[in-house]
């Protein structure tokens, strides 16, 4: 890391009260779903390609863990407890959270700017060098203390406008209810099956991202950033080291 | 420190006080328009009613994909079935002769009908998917008599809410409101892919509703039951499989 930064005169929080709020919401969501829809998982632990997909048919690929269900050939010798009941209501409620939640977060940044003034890469960082310097851990300018360089506004856009929207799109094609509203969303996706693995991989990416943002909140100050994202202020630099 | 600038105290109390009322009105409007499954308190309940609602203003006369003949599946998986009671396999050595269909509750005309007296009451085909909500799925045609068509002959009068269909097996019984109940795909089916039902696909009678989960089409139903209200039928939830934890409204 650069060396200490003087603590900038404090004038306007480092995240806006809608972020705040929204990142926050989305944590709970976020992290209620991946358990439920990991949960979930272990009552089939098979994926399969195209419309349809069971144990009588061959599949995509296998997780190897035992399953929750004694109809699936696992390989091992016992069954896992059936957690579904509450996993599938925890799953869809917090799908709700999320959604509105983002619904929220979309609008409003489009509205105050967030997106254009906090997120976009600025016209000269668009550079190969740029992001490898981002990648170097060097900040692009002194600015950087107060706002995300290259790599981080890459990042979170495509998490914001890329996976979350894929999530909720795959996730939704698995709604034998809203496909009969909008058939379309799962045909596209080359039927329910597909919908389903492509549902768990854009979690598992999503769960990747998720893991290298607490690790860099560890390389950088954990308890420091975080208190940032709840109260805006910014943590004396000193501290981060 | 700064303090909370007077602006944003205002701010803060005015979208809470409209949050509030928003939600006030959105219950109340819930309720008038039966928009709250029978699961739908506790804490799951506002998830459960977000998406019940939202499917039920979104789509309530949408129908569920059908798939060309070529795309049924050559191996279905029939899920595992309980070891049947005595009275079952009476009936199943019998070749499901005597089994019945009784409709009765709020109706005007409470009727039992043999599985040939519902063929020639009406009869449809479909080919859906059965979608388990483990993640499994197959395509298979079904051939049966719309509960509509069943319902209509018994004549339900109109507070009508929800038709419960109980199946031989104790304890297995499950609800439709009557948007599912009256849909045109929502089949008593007594065949499947151009032959009898098989018992390991829920003959002689089973209940499909290929717009939810596959645990709501209950197999081996014997009784329709229509009900103005869900309270005082088992513990209120709506279905066995709601008791058990498993959501009512398994359209997602």
């Amino acid at each position: 890391m650069a060396t200490a930064v003087s603590q900038p005169k404090v004038t306007t929080p480092r995240h806006s009260a809608l972020v705040r709020v929204t990142h926050w919401l989305t944590v709970v969501a976020f992290l209620a779903l991946a358990i439920t829809g990991g949960e979930l998982v272990i009552s089939h632990p098979r994926f399969y390609w195209g419309e349809t997909g069971n144990v009588n048919m061959k599949p995509l690929f296998t997780i190897h863990i035992p399953s929750s269900r004694d109809t699936v050939p696992t390989g091992y010798g016992y069954v896992m407890p059936d957690q579904n009941g509450w996993s599938r209501y925890l799953h869809f409620e917090a799908a709700w959270l999320a959604v509105l939640t983002g619904v929220v977060y979309g609008i409003a940044g489009f509205w105050t700017g967030h997106f254009r003034k906090d997120l976009r890469p600025a016209r000269g960082e668009r550079t190969g060098g740029a992001y490898w310097r981002a990648l170097r851990g060097m900040r692009p300018d002194e600015a950087g203390t107060r706002s995300y360089n290259v790599v981080q506004r890459t990042v979170y856009l495509g998490v914001i406008f890329v996976l979350f929207p894929l999530v909720i799109w795959t996730g939704l094609a698995l709604s034998p209810g809203f496909n009969a509203v909008f058939p379309f969303f799962v045909d596209v996706l080359g039927g329910r099956q597909s919908a389903r693995t492509l549902h768990f991989f854009v979690s598992d990416l999503l769960v990747v991202f998720l893991v290298v943002h607490v690790v860099m909140l560890l390389l950088n100050g954990f308890w420091a950033l975080t208190w940032e994202m709840i109260t805006g202020r910014v943590v004396a630099r000193k501290e981060r080291g | 420190m700064s303090p909370i600038s007077r602006r944003k105290l205002l701010t803060g109390g005015v979208v809470a006080a409209a949050g509030v009322a928003g939600l006030a009105a959105a219950d109340r409007m819930a309720r008038r328009f039966g928009l709250i499954p029978p699961d739908g308190g506790g804490i799951y309940g506002p998830g459960e009613t977000l998406t019940y609602a939202a499917q039920r203003v979104l789509g309530k006369h949408a129908l569920a994909r059908e798939f060309p003949r070529g795309m049924i599946s050559k191996t279905p998986f029939m899920n595992e079935v309980a070891p049947h009671n005595d009275e079952f396999k009476r009936h199943e050595a019998m070749g499901f002769r005597d089994w019945t269909l009784t409709v009765d509750g709020m109706v005007a005309h409470p009727l039992t009908l043999s599985v040939p007296e519902l063929r020639a009451l009406a009869t449809q085909s479909q080919i859906t998917e059965v979608v388990c909500e483990e993640g499994w799925s197959y395509v298979a045609e079904w051939i049966g008599t719309p509960v509509e068509a069943v319902l209509r002959e018994a004549g339900t009068l109109p507070q009508v809410r929800y038709i419960v269909y109980t199946a031989m097996e104790k304890d297995g019984w499950d609800s439709l409101d009557m948007a599912d109940a009256l849909h045109p795909q929502t089949l008593l089916t007594w065949g499947m892919n151009d032959g009898d039902l098989p018992v390991g696909f829920g003959g002689p009678l089973r209940m499909r509703v290929p717009r939810q989960l596959g645990y709501k089409s209950v197999k081996y139903v014997m009784r329709l039951t229509a009900t103005d209200s869900m309270k005082g039928i088992g513990r209120g939830l709506g279905s066995v499989a709601a008791e058990g934890g498993y959501a009512w409204y398994s359209g997602i």
